[in-house]
């Protein structure tokens, strides 16, 4: 079995397989950890109750509420009926079912990606599913995490299995040092800017190199977290003694002898010296600038110094068509200094940058300035509890002297699915995933951007970067 | 799920590339809990613009979408699926799917059929020329055919074979259930466990 040629995601997936695919067939995988939410999963347990099956692993599954809540007045019953009804039916499987549930109002309510890792339930070396395209994040700590469709939630949820077709292999190459003002969302928006929202299709990314290494937990779940919106199975990072600081001490996490067990499993998931990818991306954090997105795809960003390309400047003739659609929504000239463009709303969260230390990072820009006159601000942590520690650390009050909004936590305007909507129309710098037309709203624009991208937009009213704020 | 061997319906064009699930089914149309009756949430919001192709009449029982490549990105919203479906869809065919997308439509019997990209221009030529004209799809010999035109896609061999013979993923994998018990009882104590609730009351 000590094969000294391969790759942390083979590692992981041998070590997960239950019966090997044979003819073609897939291999079916055991999965260690299986996270749900409201959206995904109430036809897969109807599938469970039709079948007459239980759930097998409760104990490897929980749940939280977090696409459909709302982010103010979370004592009060959801205004929404189809809303309510969604979260309803998930707290009413959850108890046919003996699944473990974090509701609104619980400590640990959240954006499932923030809450998996916060318990400590997220770690190195296992298989991760949930009914979410963002299950990636979790790979950050050297877990397989994908995202799956509804049928494979009710499969899992009745096998605790998945059959997986194999994959290809993508290093993913990052070195030299971040200048100042320069982050992990950065780093995988200019990734997908390279490769395309296609270029990660078929693969499992693992992202590597000096960079990556320097960076935190929390940055390294920003990055594995858009792998997806590079169309990648899952994105990875090996575990090193950043993952394990980070984990120590969470309730869930491993202690005595399973924790020393399980460090030394951890320690030889790294991918071999001599391990060969079939695809390797090379990106230089030492020149790096903010990025930002000027389109509808994540794929459409450029550098945040840079301006508004013009659809003549690609080559492939579908990315012109899609460069001279998403000028056209998006309401923007070729030519425009990205930093021209004038935004209405600011969102700092989603399960993409809405952790303590993109709240901290924020925070630290806005501290004692005013926020620009046309300019709405939303901040809404990813779990309670990170909404709780950011209060004892006083950043509710930064916000809240700056202008901004301080919310409950969820999905929130990542995507809609509550009241917090862009209006048709309205620009957003968004911290979040996702700049598809309609996305925050129907008709609403978005540019992707970092949390100090945001901070530092909300202050000019224009998008800017830190740097922007010292020239005044 | 029933078997799917050949089958044939109006083709309709959809001239785009990054054709995103959020396009496929805006998330507003999420919220309900029953698994049918998505139809009239199919490309909702483009849906709106009279200009938009299944806005033609001669493409409204249209059952066979030719796309651009990148087909299907994003959110793994299996309601883009089920959307499709409930239309009326029984077939998309383009260059590129999104693996999500891809194995969800295996799960709902809608084939994603890859073709490459000529041929992705010679289908929407061909309909163009000839607008309502239908297309065959025969997955047993991974063919599309329209008048002259055949065109071969590809689809992953074992998604076939299950369509074909109609089988349930759940029940295949049940047959080995003997297999995972053995595998769950040589799982490592340090691995989590979400029962009991550890932590904050």
């Amino acid at each position: 079995m000590t094969k000294s040629n391969l790759t942390l995601a083979e590692k992981v997936w041998n070590d997960h397989v239950v019966v090997k695919g044979e003819n073609g067939a897939p291999d079916l995988l055991f999965i260690d950890l299986h996270l749900i939410h409201e959206v995904t999963s109430p036809q897969a347990f109807d599938g469970l109750r039709l079948a007459g099956r239980p759930v097998r692993r409760p104990d490897l599954t929980i749940a939280t509420e977090d696409h459909n809540t709302p982010t103010i007045d979370i004592n009060k019953p959801i205004a929404d009926p189809t809303s309510r009804t969604q979260i309803e039916a998930l707290r009413h499987n959850a108890k046919e079912f003996g699944i473990r549930i974090h509701s609104l109002g619980d400590i640990e309510q959240g954006i499932v990606h923030v809450v998996g890792p916060q318990l400590g339930l997220t770690m190195p070396g296992i298989t991760v599913v949930c009914g979410d395209s963002h299950t990636s994040t979790h790979g950050a700590f050297g877990a397989l995490a994908i995202g799956i469709g509804t049928s494979e939630v009710e499969h899992v949820l009745a096998t605790q299995t998945l059959p997986l077709k194999p994959f290809k292999t993508m290093a993913i190459n990052v070195d030299g040092k971040l200048r100042a003002g320069v982050t992990s969302k950065d780093i995988i928006l200019a990734v997908i800017a390279k490769i395309g929202t296609g270029g990660g299709q078929g693969y499992v990314l693992e992202y590597r190199g000096s960079a990556i290494r320097d960076l935190s937990m929390e940055a390294r779940m920003t990055i594995c977290n858009m792998s997806i919106e590079a169309g990648a199975r899952a994105g990875m990072v090996a575990p090193d003694q950043i993952t394990y600081d980070y984990l120590k001490g969470r309730v869930h996490a491993p202690t005595g002898s399973n924790w020393d067990e399980a460090v030394k499993y951890w320690d030889s998931l790294a991918t071999d010296k001599d391990a060969v990818f079939d695809e390797e991306v090379f990106l230089d954090a030492n020149t790096l600038d903010p990025f930002v997105t000027w389109g509808t795809n994540p794929g459409q960003g450029v550098s945040l110094n840079d301006v508004v390309p013009s659809p003549d400047s690609f080559t492939d003739p579908n990315d012109k068509a899609a460069a001279v659609r998403a000028l056209e929504y998006m309401d923007l000239v070729a030519g425009t200094k990205m930093k021209d463009i004038k935004v209405d709303t600011v969102f700092l969260g989603s399960c993409t940058n809405s952790r303590i230390e993109d709240l901290r990072a924020a925070a630290a820009i806005l501290k004692g300035k005013t926020k620009a006159a046309n300019i709405r601000m939303l901040v809404v942590p990813g779990s309670a509890r990170v909404r709780l520690e950011a209060e004892h650390e006083g950043l509710d009050k930064i916000f809240l002297d700056f202008g901004a909004e301080w919310r409950f936590a969820g999905c929130s305007m990542c995507l809609g699915m509550n009241p917090d909507q862009l209006a048709p129309g309205e620009r957003a710098a968004s911290t979040s995933n996702r700049n598809f037309e309609g996305r925050q709203g129907k008709g609403a624009r978005t540019h992707l951007v970092s949390p100090l991208v945001a901070a530092a937009t909300a202050i000019r009213g224009t998008l800017s970067a830190p740097a922007d704020l010292e020239e005044n | 799920m029933e078997k799917f061997t050949t089958f044939s319906g109006i083709a309709v064009p959809l001239q785009r590339s990054n054709v995103d699930t959020d396009q496929i089914i805006p998330a507003v149309y999420l919220k309900r809990i029953t698994k049918t009756g998505f139809e009239d949430a199919l490309f909702a919001s483009w849906r709106n613009d009279p200009e938009f192709i299944l806005n033609d009449p001669v493409y409204k029982h249209a059952s066979v979408l030719v796309a651009g490549p990148d087909f299907g990105t994003g959110s793994s919203r299996e309601h883009a699926v089920w959307a499709l479906r409930d239309y009326g869809f029984k077939a998309v065919l383009s260059s590129k799917f999104a693996d999500i997308f891809k194995g969800n439509s295996g799960k709902q019997g809608l084939i994603a059929g890859e073709i490459t990209d000529e041929d992705t221009q010679k289908l929407w030529d061909a309909i163009l020329a000839n607008p309502g004209v239908e297309i065959s799809i025969d997955l047993v010999q991974r063919t599309a055919t329209l008048g002259d035109l055949s065109v071969e896609f590809s689809i992953d061999e074992y998604t076939r074979w299950r369509l074909l013979e109609g089988l349930d993923d759940i029940g295949l994998t049940l047959r080995d259930e003997s297999s995972i018990t053995d595998f769950e009882a040589r799982r490592p104590n340090w691995m989590p466990k979400t029962l009991p609730a550890l932590g904050a009351k």
